[in-house]
């Protein structure tokens, strides 16, 4: 009974067109596909995209230059370079990161005890030419006056994980 | 003077008029079927297909075609240079000449052939050297091994395709196409899928082993031949390779709509009213449904499993069936006069 069932349905084509069915009522589903440039996925807070140095709200610059990040860098991307201010606050003169390098490990981030550098949700800052990703200290702070809302808000509501 | 014009020039242009309306459409269907079986496989695979040239996407084609003419034509230097250029051309020609038979309605034919059937299988059995040539004179192992798999993927499913024409000659009893369509008059009841129903499957089946398309896309096989025999080519190349193949998909699909599905005829007496050129294109669009759903649902098939469905799947069950046919009709004394 079961040769016949089997050749039966071999040569009725049940599987065949039981898959065509399948693809047919596919056809009907709704979209899953996302207009990228106009539309975009949902992001964690934990996401490492581009990086930004902050400042406190008063304007002065977060990072006191303790080389942390340069040091764990695992792809020795950070370059520090440190003067003490005529005020005596120890702050970098030169903080570049080479974008090429970097491998977005996040370990910056997460070494800098004044949340000074952070990885933000930005992931669209390709360039025309390798020069434009040696990021200096002027490009990190401008884009840290670019995001500040949104690192501020991601790390908000990352804190209580932390 | 009066025999020059009447007797040359004159047919002379009502000839390349006619070409022109078949060829013309022609090449905008193969654009837009390109579009079509993005948009369908997009659909069944949940995403939105090309929508961003033109509305919807509908410049799309016009974009492809754009891109690859201005392209460059690269000729690989070890390559034999004048087979190497002929090859496509002989793809795309066989491609187009093939539609000087099929039927669009009462009439509408290029040439009423009284062999259409055999000159239609004719041609679309030399579309093999196009792609042989492509592969050989290509001088590259995948382009060769594409073009050998191809070759005989087409000639063992055109025996097929041979018995299953054969069969519904037998019912029809002629080898002129309109006769077929004629044959086929007065309602949906009277089409041949319905007395040659297995015959009808396996046809859909082997036009696709026939055109080298999934699950039968052996020759291109991405993973093992890259795209198969013509990997070497480039630009308007390519682009007439890729023409030949889409256009050959809608000739067998024009095939399989006149042998099968009532040619240029409405399925219910009432319908007549809407032209028969219409219905011909809406039937070719149909079973061009059925080449990208195939498509869009299949696998591909192993080598030695295709070779074993053509042989000794295929080849049996329509020789079977031309028996069937011809013992039904010899008995019951209905041979066609």
């Amino acid at each position: 009974m079961s040769f016949i069932d089997r050749t039966a349905r071999s040569f009725l084509l049940v599987e065949l067109l039981s898959g065509l069915a399948l693809t047919f009522k596919y056809m009907f589903k709704p979209k899953v596909t996302l207009n990228y440039p106009y539309e975009k996925g949902p992001l964690s807070p934990r996401f490492r995209g581009e990086h930004a140095l902050r400042r406190y709200p008063n304007g002065e610059e977060r990072c006191i230059a303790c080389k942390l990040c340069e040091a764990i860098c695992p792809a020795q991307a950070i370059t520090i370079e440190v003067e003490p201010r005529l005020d005596g606050s120890r702050r970098t003169t030169r903080y570049d990161i080479d974008m090429t390098k970097c491998i977005y490990c996040g370990f910056c981030e997460e070494a800098c005890p004044v949340d000074a550098i952070v990885e933000g949700p930005n992931f669209e800052f390709a360039t025309e030419n390798r020069e434009e990703l040696l990021y200096d200290k002027d490009k990190l702070l401008e884009n840290g006056e670019r995001w500040e809302a949104e690192l501020a808000a991601r790390l908000e509501a990352d804190a209580p994980y932390r | 003077m009066e025999l020059l014009w009447d007797g040359y020039i004159q047919p002379g242009i009502w000839i390349v008029a006619k070409i022109l309306a078949i060829v013309l459409p022609l090449l905008i269907a193969v654009a837009y079927l390109t579009y079509a079986e993005r948009k369908v496989i997009g659909a069944m695979q949940m995403r939105k297909g090309p929508n961003v040239v033109g509305p919807f996407g509908l410049l799309q084609p016009l974009a492809d075609g754009l891109k690859l003419f201005l392209k460059e034509t690269v000729i690989p230097t070890s390559a034999n240079k004048v087979v190497f250029l002929i090859a496509p051309m002989l793809t795309f020609i066989l491609a187009l000449v093939a539609w000087a038979v099929i039927p669009f309605g009462e009439g509408l034919v290029i040439s009423n052939l009284n062999v259409g059937i055999l000159y239609l299988f004719a041609i679309s059995s030399l579309g093999v050297y196009g792609i042989v040539m492509a592969g050989w004179s290509s001088n590259s192992k995948y382009a060769f091994l594409g073009a050998l798999r191809s070759a005989a993927q087409m000639v063992s499913y055109e025996i097929s395709i041979g018995l299953i024409i054969i069969s519904v000659l037998l019912t029809t009893g002629s080898l002129n196409l309109s006769d077929i369509v004629l044959a086929q008059s007065g309602g949906i009841w009277n089409w041949n899928f319905i007395y040659h129903l297995p015959m009808f499957v396996i046809f859909i089946v082997s036009i696709l082993a026939e055109t080298n398309r999934a699950p039968f896309d052996l020759p291109e096989a991405e993973a093992e031949l890259v795209s198969g025999y013509n990997v070497d080519y480039s630009a308007m190349t390519f682009a007439l390779f890729f023409l030949g193949e889409y256009a050959n998909m809608i000739l067998m699909s024009g095939l399989c709509a006149t042998l099968f599905l009532g040619g240029w005829q409405a399925p219910l007496p009432f319908l007549d009213f809407i032209p028969g050129p219409l219905w011909f294109i809406f039937k070719i669009c149909m079973v061009l449904f059925i080449f990208l759903w195939v498509r869009a649902t299949f696998p591909r098939y192993r080598y030695d499993q295709l070779m074993r469905l053509g042989w000794k799947v295929f080849l049996p069950l329509s020789f079977a069936w031309v028996m069937l046919v011809a013992t039904f009709l010899v008995v019951f004394d209905k041979v066609p006069a």
